[in-house]
């Protein structure tokens, strides 16, 4: 069965290129609104070192690390720049009646 | 925070490691002071333009004071010719090395990538280890066992301080980690702190730098001259006077083992000038605090911040006089710091001053 999904917040709580940080349960997010306006979830630290990525500036599909300027394309997870190495998990999300949901597999 | 007495292990792989990895100091949540994230992500912006203007000015100065020197060569006006020019080459190289690997004073990657090839080589400093290991002082500053930057240890060692006004501690260590790297081999302490995924590029680059020095020997013997190397490699040694100035200012005298780089970090007013050879480090609580924040805009951050911050230190030579103080007072005892008040706009430190007979003061962290 698949989990339940999460209300985060109001689609407008996030503006465009922007993060926010989501905590649910033990589990830390990063939540992100694109320049294009949709909407995409990951987990909240970065794989380099314990920072949290929503203190950090988004730029197109960039989210760079606040304090070592590691990169990742949040929409796939990926890692682009060192120090981050490894890829970010990404959460599947959705926009119902003006609110955010992530589901956190 | 425990008060320090006797004298700590500061390599990486001792018992200090351990002992912060245990404690949590290692990889710890630092304190940040309260910045309304609008506000900080128009400070965090990037641009290309006054990077761009900046080595501009930079490099005609360079070029300049190079040809004054050249013209200079055989004459007594050599010496203060070359020592502008060998200022010109390490300082600025040092800080644009230093903002470059942040990734922050240019917008446009590529521009920061070959600002820090080139700087990393005028400073003789491996450009892959350096990264990592800048990345691992910004993740622990000044925590023993766990930053490979630490300046000086307490107490401090005056020989090698002496040394590195020609860079003759840092700079030999530097090249000798070269020569390993160019056979294929990681310095110990290195391996602490790059990834394996990074050695190839390591190799490859200490390779280009050797073969650079390789020309500079060939230029010398087939001119029968020091000059090719007194204008490529040696404004490295003989230019690093304001490079270790402003080293030793960042954080020396100030906390080991605190997660707050108010109690760490070093803030001093300085001239246009000592600004414009530092690209704004002089900000250095502000830049540890948020090291996204490019070099143009700290300014306006320490405007933002000051309320919660101690005093900056009034001038580059008032700071000069508190380390050197403070560092005269650890050769007698190790764990004496610097305590600056805070003004009562900022938020409390976590930590707590003790006061002890003879006026030194400790910290420790609350209970």
């Amino acid at each position: 069965m698949q989990e339940p999904w999460i209300e985060v917040c109001d689609s407008n709580d996030i503006e465009e290129e922007d993060v926010i940080r989501f905590d649910y349960g033990s589990v830390t997010l990063a939540v992100y609104r694109s320049d294009k306006n949709a909407f995409y979830a990951t987990n909240g630290y970065c794989t380099h070192e314990r920072v949290h990525l929503s203190d950090g500036l988004v730029m197109g599909n960039i989210i760079e690390c606040p304090k070592h300027n590691g990169r990742f394309d949040y929409t796939t997870g990926q890692a682009k720049k060192t120090p981050a190495c490894d890829a970010l998990q990404t959460y599947p999300v959705k926009v119902t009646g003006g609110k955010v949901y992530v589901r956190i597999e | 925070m425990g008060v320090v007495q006797a004298k700590r292990d500061y390599s990486l792989s001792g018992p200090e490691n351990k002992r912060a990895l245990e404690s949590g100091l290692a990889s710890a949540e630092w304190y940040a002071s309260p910045i309304p994230r609008k506000r900080m992500k128009e400070l965090m912006k990037r641009k290309n333009g006054p990077a761009i203007r900046d080595t501009v000015i930079w490099l005609a100065l360079l070029v300049g004071s190079g040809l004054l020197a050249f013209q200079a060569w055989g004459t007594w006006l050599a010496i203060p010719a070359f020592l502008i020019y060998g200022i010109l080459y390490a300082s600025p190289g040092d800080s644009r090395w230093h903002e470059c690997g942040h990734g922050t004073a240019f917008k446009t990657p590529w521009m920061n990538e070959v600002i820090y090839q080139f700087a990393s080589f005028l400073v003789l400093r491996p450009a892959t280890p350096w990264r990592w290991s800048h990345a691992r002082h910004h993740t622990d500053t000044y925590i023993v066992g766990r930053d490979p930057e630490i300046a000086q240890p307490r107490p401090p060692v005056w020989r090698i301080i002496l040394m590195e006004i020609m860079h003759l501690y840092a700079g030999p260590k530097d090249i000798k980690r070269m020569c390993l790297h160019a056979f294929g081999m990681i310095d110990k302490e290195e391996k602490e702190y790059i990834p394996k995924s990074e050695y190839r590029k390591t190799f490859w680059e200490s390779r280009v730098y050797l073969l650079i020095f390789a020309a500079v020997v060939a230029a010398c013997l087939y001119t029968q001259s020091i000059l090719p190397a007194m204008f490529v490699v040696l404004p490295s040694f003989y230019g690093s006077i304001l490079v270790l100035t402003f080293g030793l200012c960042q954080h020396l005298g100030l906390h080991e083992d605190v997660v707050d780089h108010r109690l760490n970090s070093r803030t001093i007013y300085m001239n246009p000038f000592f600004r414009f050879i530092y690209w704004n480090m002089n900000y250095h609580i502000e830049h540890h605090m948020f090291p996204m924040v490019p070099y143009h805009a700290l300014p306006q951050l320490h405007a933002e911040m000051k309320g919660d911050c101690p005093k900056p230190c009034r001038s580059t030579w008032a700071a000069i006089r508190e380390v050197v103080s403070a560092l005269r007072k650890q050769g007698k005892d190790p764990a004496y710091t610097i305590v600056r008040e805070l003004p009562v706009s900022a938020q409390p430190y976590r930590y707590k001053p003790i006061p002890v007979e003879g006026g030194n003061h400790y910290a420790r962290a609350m209970d």
